[in-house]
This record gives C-alpha cells, sequence and structure tokens, in this order.
C-alpha cells in the first residue's frame, strides 16, 4: 500500500496500464512535457516516450477524433480532455462515432478508449471550470460513464477503464484532487493522506466497473451519490444524526441496481444528489429506477438534490453548490414523509 | 515489412526547454521598413509573401521607417503609449489583488499591450471585437471605466455581470466588445456571423476575430475562414502567436505551415504577418485590414507576433516548461519601451515625463481599485444576490426556475 492523492492514483494508474501494455497511449492539451494542468500524466512522457505521451493541438474533437482511429486500429487510447466544461467540440466524436462504432459496423470496428476529464465544482472556477456533465453522457448508447470519489477507486476503476474494450467516459471530481471535500467549505482540507482511501494498493488491481460500494452503512434512508457528493452526504448525515446509508455509485453505466435496490428495500426511504443540474440529470433517472423496483416499499417521496438549473456562477459558489445544508434538509424531509 | 523501415510518430519539440539557453535563431526578423505596402484592393494572391515576413516600423534606433510608417500623428502615439501604460499597471495591480485573495483568478497581458491597443484606435464607434482574455486593451483604450472592469474581477456587488462570469470575462456592449464565454475558439466564427449581418443589412459596421496560437487548432477557426471567405464577411480575423498556448510552444498548433498567417492562403483570405511589439505597426496593418473590411472587400487574416512574457494566468508556473530567461531572449523586445524611445527621439517625450506619467497612472488605478474595493471584494465586502444568480438564465423566468428559487428561500 502506499499513500497517495487522487492525482497520483491516477497517474499510477497510467502508469501501471502503459508498462503492462505497449499500446497504451495517452495525450491531451499540455499533458506531455508539462504533465496536465492538474499534473495527472506528470512524468509519464520521460518514462514511455513522446511517441507514447505527448501534446496535442487545442481540438477536443481532433483528441477523441484521433484517439478513435488508434482505437480501431488496436490501440488503447487513454486521452485527457483539460475541464469537462471544453468537452463539447468532442461531442459529435464521441456520440456520432465512439458510441456507435461497435455497433454499427457490427464489431468489424470497434473503439477501446477511455477520454478523462475533471469534472464539478467547488474551486471558485466560473462556468467554464466547474461542470457536471454526466447525463450527456449517459443519455448515449455506447458509453459507460465512470466518476471515482477517491484515490482508491481512481486507481482501480481508470486500470479497469482502459483495459475495458468500449469507450469510457472518465469524470474526476476536480475537488476531490488534493483531498476529500465535503462540502463544509469553511473548514480546513484535509489532505488524502489523512483518509483511509488515500491508501492505494501499488501495482496492478482493478475496481470492477458497475459496482457501487455502501460508503456508510445505515438504517433509515438511503442516499445515492458519485463524486464530491459522496463525502457531502456523508457529512449530511452526520450533521443531522439521521442514520442513512450512503452509496457510492462508482460507475453510473452501467448501474449497480441490485446494491441500490437492496439498500432501498431495507430503508424505504431515498435521497439521490448530485451536483449536475436538476433537470434532466441523472438523478431523474435513479429516481425513474427506485420507483420501477421498490415502489411498494417506499414511505416518502424520493428525495433529490441537484445544482440549481442555471449556469454555474463564479460569486455565488456556496449558494450554487449543493453543500450538506441542501443535502441535510432532502434527509430530514425524507424522513418527515 | 515496407523497404522504407518502419514508421515513428513526429512530436514537434520547441527548440528551449527550463536549464536550456533560450534560442530565438530561427525567428527571422526582417529589418524594419523593408516589406511593401501594397494597396487595399490587391488580389491576396499577389501578396503572399505578406504571410511569411514581418511587418515593422519601428527600427532599433527607435525611428519609424518604411512604407507602412508615417500613418499616426504624434499626439495619437502619445495615447497609445499612455493606453499601453495603463494596461500594464492595471495587470499589475489586479496580480496582486488575486494574490492578496482578493479574487480568484487573473490573466495578465504583459509584453502583448500593443496588440489590443493598437487595433482598438483604428476601429469606429459601432464596431465590435470578440476578443479573448488577454485583450484588455481593447476596453482600456476605448476608454471602459477601470473600475467598471475591476468590479467584474472582484465579482462583488457592483459587478456589471452580477457574479456570474470568471475574473476577466468581460462584456460591454457599449464599448464595441463582445462577451467572452472562456471556451476557445468559439467566438471566431461569431465574429464572422456579426460581420455577415452588418453586410446583410447593408449597414458600415465591421467585426474584428480574436484567437491565440494554440486556440487556431480548433475547429471554429477553419470554419470562421471558410464562411469569411464563402461570404466576404467585413471582418478582420486576428490571430496573436505569442508562442505559447499554457505550457505547449506553438509549433504543436502550427504544425508543418511556415506561419499560422499561411492558414489564410488555402482560403483564399489576405493574410499579414506584423510585428506584435511594434504599436505602429499593428496600428497601420489593423487600419489597412479595417480599411479592407468597410470597403466591402472582405475579410484579412493577421498574425501578431509577439511573445507571452508572464504565466498563462494567475494558477500557472512556466518555470516548469520553458527556459526562465527566455522572454528576455524574445528579439521583439517590449512595446512599451519601443513606443517610448521613438516619442523621446521626436521630441515629445522624455524620461521624466514618462516617469511623471508612469506615478499618474499608478495612482489611477489605485485610485479605481479603492473605489471598486468599496463595492466588495471575492471574499469579503458586497456581494451579488444568490437571488441574482436565478435571473437571466431566460428572458422570463420559467415556472421551475421560480420553484427553484423560492425553495432556495430568496
Ligand atoms: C475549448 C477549450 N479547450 C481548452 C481550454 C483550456 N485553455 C484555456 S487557455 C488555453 C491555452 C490557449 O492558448 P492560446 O490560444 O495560444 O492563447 P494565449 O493564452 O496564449 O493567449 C487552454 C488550453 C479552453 N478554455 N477551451
Ligand atoms: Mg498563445
Amino acid at each position: 500500500m502506499a499513500r497517495m492523492s487522487m492525482i497520483e492514483a491516477i497517474r499510477d494508474a497510467m502508469t501501471v496500464a502503459m508498462t503492462r501494455d505497449p499500446g497504451v497511449v495517452v495525450f491531451g492539451e499540455d499533458v506531455g512535457y508539462f504533465g496536465g494542468v492538474f499534473r495527472c500524466t506528470q512524468g509519464l512522457q520521460q518514462k514511455f516516450g513522446a511517441s507514447r505521451c505527448f501534446d496535442t493541438p487545442i481540438s477536443e474533437s481532433g483528441i477523441v477524433g484521433t484517439a478513435i482511429g488508434m482505437a480501431a486500429y488496436g490501440l488503447r487510447p487513454c486521452v485527457e480532455i483539460q475541464f469537462a466544461d471544453y468537452v463539447y467540440p468532442a461531442y459529435d466524436q464521441i456520440v456520432s462515432e465512439a458510441a456507435r462504432l461497435r455497433y454499427r459496423s457490427n464489431g468489424d470496428f470497434t473503439a477501446p478508449l477511455t477520454i478523462r476529464m475533471p469534472t464539478g465544482g467547488g474551486i471558485f472556477g466560473g462556468q467554464t471550470h466547474s461542470q457536471s456533465p454526466e447525463a450527456l453522457f449517459t443519455h448515449v448508447a455506447g458509453l459507460k460513464t465512470v466518476v471515482p470519489s477517491n484515490p482508491y477507486d481512481a486507481k482501480g476503476l481508470l486500470i479497469a477503464a482502459i483495459e475495458d474494450d468500449d469507450p469510457i467516459i472518465f469524470l474526476e471530481p476536480k475537488r476531490l484532487y488534493n483531498g476529500p471535500f465535503d462540502g463544509w467549505h469553511d473548514r480546513p482540507v484535509t489532505p488524502w493522506s489523512k483518509h483511509p482511501l488515500g491508501e492505494v494498493p501499488e501495482g496492478h488491481f482493478t475496481v470492477p466497473l458497475g459496482k457501487a460500494i455502501v460508503r456508510r452503512p445505515g438504517a433509515a434512508v438511503t442516499v445515492l451519490a458519485y463524486g464530491t457528493m459522496v463525502h457531502v452526504a456523508i457529512a449530511a448525515a452526520e450533521a443531522t444524526g439521521i442514520d442513512a446509508e450512503v452509496i457510492d455509485l462508482r460507475t453510473l453505466l452501467p448501474l449497480d441496481l441490485e446494491t441500490i435496490e437492496a439498500s432501498v428495500r431495507r430503508t424505504g426511504r431515498c435521497v439521490v444528489v448530485h451536483e449536475a443540474t436538476l433537470t434532466s440529470g441523472f438523478g431523474a433517472e435513479l429516481v425513474a429506477l427506485i420507483q420501477e423496483t421498490c415502489f411498494y416499499v417506499l414511505e416518502a417521496p424520493i428525495g433529490r438534490v441537484a445544482g440549481w438549473d442555471t449556469p454555474y456562477p463564479h460569486a455565488q459558489e456556496w449558494d450554487y453548490f449543493p453543500g450538506p445544508g441542501r443535502v441535510g434538509d432532502a434527509l430530514r424531509e425524507a424522513m418527515a414523509g | 515489412m515496407s523497404e522504407h523501415g518502419p514508421l515513428s510518430l513526429h512530436v514537434p519539440e520547441p527548440e528551449g526547454r527550463p536549464g536550456d539557453k533560450p534560442d530565438f535563431g530561427d525567428v527571422v526578423i526582417p529589418a524594419a521598413g523593408t516589406v511593401a505596402r501594397p494597396p487595399v484592393d490587391v488580389p491576396p494572391e499577389e501578396i503572399r509573401e505578406l504571410a511569411y515576413t514581418i511587418i515593422r516600423v519601428l527600427n532599433r534606433h527607435g525611428e519609424a521607417v518604411g512604407p507602412w510608417a508615417g500613418l499616426l500623428p504624434d499626439g495619437d502615439a502619445l495615447q497609445g503609449l499612455r493606453d499601453m501604460m495603463k494596461v500594464r499597471a492595471f495587470d499589475a495591480r489586479m496580480l496582486t489583488a488575486q494574490r492578496q485573495g482578493k479574487t480568484s483568478f487573473y490573466m495578465q497581458c504583459l509584453g502583448e499591450e500593443a496588440i489590443a491597443c493598437a487595433f482598438q484606435k483604428a476601429l469606429s464607434p459601432g464596431d465590435m471585437n470578440f476578443p479573448t482574455y488577454r485583450q484588455q486593451g481593447l476596453l482600456i483604450a476605448g476608454g471602459y471605466p477601470l473600475v467598471a472592469m475591476m468590479n467584474q474581477i472582484f465579482s462583488n456587488e457592483a459587478d456589471p455581470l452580477t457574479g456570474r462570469q470568471l475574473p476577466v470575462m468581460y462584456s460591454a456592449r457599449s464599448h464595441g466588445f463582445f462577451s467572452i464565454s472562456g471556451n476557445l475558439g468559439t467566438q471566431y466564427v461569431q465574429a464572422v456571423g456579426w460581420a455577415m449581418a452588418s453586410a446583410i443589412k447593408g449597414d458600415t459596421r465591421i467585426a474584428a476575430g480574436w484567437i491565440g496560437d494554440g486556440a487556431t487548432a480548433e475547429s471554429d477557426f477553419h470554419a470562421a475562414l471558410v464562411f469569411a471567405s464563402t461570404y466576404r464577411a467585413p471582418v478582420v480575423l486576428n490571430i496573436v502567436n505569442n508562442q505559447w498556448a499554457i505550457s505547449t510552444f506553438q509549433g504543436i498548433a502550427r504544425g508543418g505551415a511556415g506561419t499560422f498567417a499561411a492558414r489564410g492562403h488555402g482560403f483564399g483570405i489576405p493574410a499579414l504577418r506584423v510585428d506584435g511589439n511594434d504599436y505602429l505597426a499593428v496600428h497601420a496593418v489593423a487600419r489597412w485590414a479595417i480599411e479592407r473590411a468597410r470597403r466591402n472587400l472582405g475579410p484579412t487574416l493577421v498574425e501578431y507576433v509577439t511573445y507571452r512574457v508572464a504565466a498563462h494566468s494567475t494558477s500557472d508556473d512556466p518555470s516548469a516548461y520553458r527556459p526562465k530567461e527566455e522572454s528576455d531572449a524574445w528579439p521583439l523586445g517590449d512595446p512599451v519601451e519601443r513606443l517610448k524611445n521613438y516619442l523621446i527621439g521626436r521630441g515629445v517625450w522624455s524620461q521624466d515625463r514618462h516617469a511623471q506619467y508612469a506615478a499618474e497612472v499608478e495612482s489611477e488605478v489605485l485610485a479605481a481599485q479603492k473605489e471598486a474595493e468599496r463595492h466588495g471584494t471575492l471574499h469579503s465586502g458586497g456581494k451579488p444576490s444568490m437571488r441574482a444568480m436565478f435571473e437571466g438564465v431566460y428572458k422570463e423566468m420559467p415556472p421551475h426556475l421560480v420553484r427553484q428559487r423560492r425553495k432556495a428561500g430568496v
């Protein structure tokens, strides 16, 4: 075991994958010599050479388009989009091409590639450094979408993603890069070195895609969360004293409905939380699935806490961010219902 | 196996990395005054060489020479110097303010001041810029109030954008400054659309698009060029080549093309390359390109050759990816020093007056900052309301947002 921040864990995952498989290539804006604006690829170019880790022109469609070509050829590209907010120029390549290549060619060609991108708010990044676009990907048939919440999972999930034969969207909550963030923004920040999930095995291991995990066992209400909101949900449970069971989804698609259903059947109550805007967010899908599978055991309406349906503002960062206060209110409502 | 042996990937590298001696030996700098000035209605194919040279006016002795010289009265050049000094003083104060935690983020244009300041002066009222985050000179040279800029940077209660936008992503329609999005390249093609609208309506306004060397790689850049070419849009398409895109040197975006300006040729757009650190050259070329647009002759592509002296932003540390002394080795010098020496040579400026103005502009900026801080800074004092956060998403607030705002209790 080693102590790692989420950045180090992600870097370690790529190092392991590149060492095991010479077909793994890593590229993106500022990713080569400098090692990425968040330093996730630092040292990879030195270690593996410039033809396996390199800087690209600033063209997200070019990054993903070339990655698809390489993946179809037989490589396993793991590319970085500098911020999820800048993925839109690549959206056509992702949605029309990567997602459908296997289906439309009946397996003649496939696109085993991983697209990493920092996501989410909490850093005063304004509307161009704070978005959570996961629902734009879970809505597309042919993509898998992953959101880790800690260094251990980040490493295990990223290795699994790179080794997977389908295109993967890998969203990295940037507010978690250096330490867990529970939404109490006025309190001192803890580094990952002080958190058990900053303990990461060395070498190769995977966290399987499509498996959720119970982060905080509880009996009163189930909270479904992913990324930063896992930590916020735990903080809300502690602040309210409500015995919530917090499930970290880890992979949004494929979704681990079994773990969710088992928990909701026990608690009879559920709150769904995400940073992304509310309307047509991934929470809507979760609520529909729970309604379909657990309707008769529900004792209260399923609650949703999400980002307001506005662009992500700058000055009003903490008015916007769905912190433990708002999650706590939803827990109380679910208990009262 | 082919008779030519295995293939290998070419990945361009800059001349120097940290620890190396900076070397701009391959940057060919023609002497000032040596590049011809064609008539504005010249057919593009006759001036292809203008995309490979550098149009320069100010020579090493601080004299204005050649066919692009003599266009700017001393009074205007003096104003240009003052504008650039104001931009520089403004940047220095705001950098400090960010370090003091008064805002989250700042971006300087150190070394690139001549480009926006001189270009702005060649425009007419009613024209529209589609700037990037490094064209604060357009606003300052255009007389936009410093206090309003600072209010935006501080995201305070008087912020014209009510705290919604990241610092420096200004919007000022009244000053011909389109709202900056922050997504690279997207607005280059919008500038073309704005210019097409002026042509459709039979107006006389023109537009100017702005983009960095790095961002020319975006598809929107190429879309802008093809639309501008096809419809002969009255637009000036500016590329600020400051050698770097965060940590990525310009060779990554440029590829095998000799210059960024040369990108215009494939689209049949006249393309000029100009010394971006030479206020007089920038102004002369801007006037040329703007006149072409105004006379319905169509678009012009202009590459400004300059150097990003400072870090990309307050989140960046360039010592990790380029030689520390690289900016001192930059062969085109400093735009403020060069214009200052010219004006001293003309007998209309002096070292003393320069020092005196530097002090004056410093106190002007300081006074503006005091005024802005009365309205708050990012983490203290007056701030935009939470209510404002819900407004302006749509013209009229739809019911779901009304519900959310009520739920938020504001
Ligand atoms: C679509 C998009 N991709 C990536 C970014 C992140 N980014 C911001 S500035 C920048 C570098 C731009 O370099 P250049 O165009 O040369 O302009 P300069 O900063 O040098 O003025 C990058 C990659 C972005 N803002 N938008
Ligand atoms: Mg640049």
